[in-house]
C-alpha cells in the first residue's frame, strides 16, 4: 500500500489556505492545474511533512482536478512523503561527488550513533536518516539536508553536534 | 585577472538586496532596452554574442530565440531552468543565492526580447531557500517598478514568477519541465513541435538556463561583439566552472572559455591541485553525464595538444579519447577512486531519476545498475562487463529525450578507458567485497593488466 489516510478528517487552516490563493494567483485563471507542485510542497508543510489520500483530494478539489491527477504526481516526485516520517529527517546525498568526499562513511557513522540502517527511523520517530541523488552541493560534500535546510562540509564532529541540536 | 561578467559584483556587501544592487548599477539594461531598444534587434545581439546554452547542450541561445513563434498571437513565455540537477553542477545556485537580482534583471531583458508577458523561474524543490531569496527579490523588484503592468512607462507587462519542483532529475529536460510546470509527472515530449512552437499550454515558449540568462544584461550593456571577444573560437564568453572531487579549492568559478585546463587544475588562482598532491585519476569535465576522462587524455588530446576549457577542445576526439564541457560540473578523482564503484553509482542514479516512458531507459538503466552492483561487490563475471557495453548501446539514441545517453556514456566511457579495474573487480573478488566506501587501495596496475 503506497498510500495512507489520516484517521481525522482533514481540514486546511485559514494561513494554509491563503498561502494556496497566493500560488494560485501565480497563473492563468484556466490553468489551477500548474499550482499543483507548490499547493503540495505548501500542503504538506503544514501537514506533519506528509501527504495523506485526504491531503492529496481536497488539493484535487481546490484545483478543480481529478484525485488521481494529484496521486500520480505526488507519486512521481521523490519530495513529497506519503506516509508518516520522522520528526527529523537526515538526507544524505550519496551521489559520488560526495562519496569522494567521505559521505558514505559518514552516512555508515551516523546510522550506527541512531542504531539503525540507512532509510530507518528510530524507534522514538525522532531520526529518518536517508540517502538521496545529488542535492547540488558537490564542491562543499559531504553534506545533508534537513528540512529545507543545507548543512555543507561535514564532520563527525559536526554530526554529533546536529544529533544533539535536533533532539532537543 | 580574467574578465569576470556573472560574478563580477558577487563580493559586494549587501549585493543581495534591491538597494545595493541597484546602487551598483543593477537594471541598467533593462532601462537601456525599455529607453526604445527593438526587441529583435536584441535577439541579434545576442546571436552575435556566440551565447551558448550553459545547462549542458550549447545551443546557441540567440538562434533558439529566433525560433519562437511570433506570428500566432498566441501568449509567449520565458522559463528559466533552475533544476539544476546534474551531479557535479552547483553553479546556478550560487548565482541566485548571492545575486538574485541579476537573474531577474536577466529575465526582463530576455522576457522583452521574445515578446513574453509571463514568465517563470522553475527551480528543485530541493533548492527551498533559494526560492525564497529569489520570492523575495521578485517582490522587491515588483516594489520598485520593474516587474508588473507597463514597466516604467514603456508600455511593456511583464509578471514573473518563481515555480519549485520536487525532486526529478527529469525536469532539467526542457519539455518535461514544461509538463512539470503544467501540473503533471516530468515525462519528456516527443519533438517537434519544439517548445519554441508549442510549449507551456501550448504556447510558444523559450527555456533557457540560469547562466545564460544571467549573461544577457551584460550583453546588452556591452555588445554582442564585445562578448565575442572572450573566449576562443565558438566557446565565447566565460563559463561557470562547477568544481568538486578530491581538489584543494573545490567551489564556483568565473573563467573566460579557452583557459588552459591544466592551468585551472593546478593554479591557486583556480583549483589548486590535488589534495595532498596524490595522482590525478580520472575528470569528468562536464556533469556526470559526460564520458570521463582518463588523466593523460585530460591534459592532452590524443593528437598531444593541450586541452583547454572550451566546448571544442574537451570534445576533441570524439567519445573514443574526448569528452563534452557540458554543465560544468568537474568533478576530480585522485588515484584511491573506484571508478566502478563510480559508474554504478552514476547508474543508480540513472535509474532511480529515469522518468519510466521509455523501455529502452527503464529497463536498462535498471539492468545496468544492478550489473554493475554484482561488478562492484565482488559477484560478477567477465562476461557482466560485456552485457554492460551490450546494454548502454542499446539505450544510447533510443530515447525520447537524453537521459538515456546521460546514463550510457559514462557507462561506455568508464568502460573503454578502465577496463582493467572492471576485469580486477572479476578476478579479485576478495578485495572488493564488503566494502562500503568510495576508496580503493592505490591501484595496482601491473596486478590489474596481468
Amino acid at each position: 500500500m503506497i498510500f495512507q489516510k489520516e484517521n481525522t478528517e482533514v481540514s486546511f487552516g485559514a494561513e494554509l489556505r491563503e498561502r494556496i490563493q497566493e500560488l494560485l494567483s501565480h497563473y492563468p485563471e484556466d490553468k489551477k492545474k500548474s499550482a499543483l507542485l507548490p499547493v503540495l510542497h505548501a500542503v504538506q508543510d503544514a501537514h506533519q511533512n506528509w501527504l495523506s489520500v485526504g491531503c492529496m483530494d481536497k488539493v484535487a478539489e481546490i484545483l478543480e482536478i481529478k484525485p488521481i491527477e494529484v496521486y500520480e504526481v505526488a507519486t512521481f516526485y521523490s519530495m513529497y512523503n506519503l506516509r508518516p516520517i520522522g520528526k527529523t529527517m537526515f538526507e544524505f546525498c550519496q551521489t559520488s561527488p560526495c562519496c569522494l568526499r567521505g559521505a558514505e562513511d559518514l552516512m555508515d557513522y551516523t546510522c550506527s550513533k541512531l542504531n539503525i540502517n540507512l532509510g530507518e527511523t528510530t524507534q522514538d520517530g525522532q531520526f529518518t536518516v536517508k540517502g538521496v541523488e545529488c542535492l547540488g552541493a558537490c564542491g562543499y560534500a559531504p553534506m545533508m539536508q534537513v528540512g529545507d535546510i543545507y548543512h555543507e562540509n561535514l564532520t563527525q564532529e559536526k554530526i554529533d553536534e546536529l544529533l544533539t541540536r535536533y533532539q532537543s | 585577472m580574467a574578465k569576470k561578467i556573472l560574478l563580477e559584483k558577487d563580493h559586494i556587501e549587501g549585493i543581495k538586496s534591491y538597494e545595493v544592487y541597484r546602487q551598483n548599477g543593477g537594471y541598467a539594461s533593462v532601462e537601456k532596452i525599455l529607453a526604445g531598444v527593438n526587441p529583435d534587434d536584441i535577439v541579434e545581439e545576442v546571436k552575435t554574442s556566440g551565447l551558448r546554452g550553459r545547462g549542458g547542450a550549447g545551443f546557441p541561445a540567440g538562434l533558439k530565440w529566433s525560433f519562437v513563434d511570433k506570428k500566432s498571437g498566441k501568449p509567449r513565455h520565458l522559463v528559466c531552468n533552475a533544476d539544476e540537477s546534474e551531479p557535479g553542477t552547483f553553479k546556478d545556485r550560487y548565482v541566485m543565492e548571492r545575486i538574485p537580482h541579476l537573474l531577474i534583471e536577466g529575465m526582463i531583458c530576455s522576457s522583452y526580447a521574445i515578446g513574453a508577458n509571463l514568465s517563470y523561474i522553475y527551480i528543485r524543490g530541493e533548492y527551498m531557500w533559494v526560492f525564497y531569496i529569489l520570492e523575495n527579490a521578485i517582490k522587491e523588484a515588483y516594489a520598485a517598478g520593474w516587474l508588473g503592468k507597463n514597466i516604467k512607462n514603456s508600455g511593456f507587462d511583464l509578471d514573473l514568477y518563481v515555480h519549485c519542483g520536487a525532486g526529478a532529475y527529469i525536469c532539467g529536460e526542457e519539455t518535461a519541465l514544461i509538463e512539470s510546470l503544467e501540473g503533471k509527472r516530468g515525462n519528456p515530449r516527443i519533438k517537434p513541435p519544439f517548445p519554441a512552437i508549442s510549449g507551456l499550454w501550448g504556447n510558444p515558449t523559450v527555456v533557457n538556463n540560469v547562466e545564460t540568462i544571467a549573461s544577457v544584461p551584460w550583453i546588452i550593456l556591452n555588445s554582442g561583439e564585445d562578448y565575442a571577444k572572450i573566449g576562443v573560437g565558438k566557446s565565447t564568453g566565460t563559463k561557470l566552472i562547477s568544481a568538486s572531487g578530491h581538489i584543494k579549492n573545490p567551489g564556483v568559478y568565473e573563467i573566460e572559455l579557452g583557459l588552459p585546463v591544466e592551468e585551472f587544475l593546478h593554479s591557486d588562482e583556480y583549483l589548486g591541485g590535488m589534495i595532498d598532491d596524490r595522482p590525478l585519476k580520472a575528470v569528468v569535465p562536464g556533469g556526470s553525464s559526460v564520458p570521463v576522462m582518463t588523466a593523460d587524455l585530460f591534459y592532452k588530446t590524443a593528437e598531444g595538444t593541450p586541452r583547454l576549457m572550451t566546448y571544442e577542445s574537451l570534445a576533441e576526439g570524439g567519445f573514443a579519447t574526448g569528452s563534452m564541457l557540458g554543465s560544468g560540473g568537474f568533478i576530480v578523482y585522485n588515484d584511491s577512486s573506484c571508478m566502478v564503484r563510480n559508474t554504478w553509482n552514476f547508474s543508480r542514479f540513472y535509474h532511480h531519476e529515469s522518468c519510466g516512458q521509455c523501455s529502452p531507459c527503464r529497463e536498462g538503466t535498471a539492468w545496468m545498475q544492478k550489473v554493475l552492483y554484482k561488478l562492484e561487490h565482488g559477484l560478477g563475471t567477465m562476461d557482466d562487463i560485456d552485457l554492460l557495453w551490450d546494454i548502454q548501446s542499446k539505450i544510447e539514441g533510443n530515447t525520447i529525450c537524453p537521459l538515456g545517453d546521460a546514463a550510457a556514456w559514462p557507462v561506455a566511457s568508464a568502460i573503454r578507458h578502465f577496463r582493467n579495474e572492471f576485469e580486477y573487480h572479476v578476478r579479485f573478488p576478495e578485495k572488493v567485497k564488503n566494502r562500503n566506501h568510495f576508496a580503493i587501495e592505490p591501484f595496482q596496475k601491473a596486478e590489474a593488466t596481468i
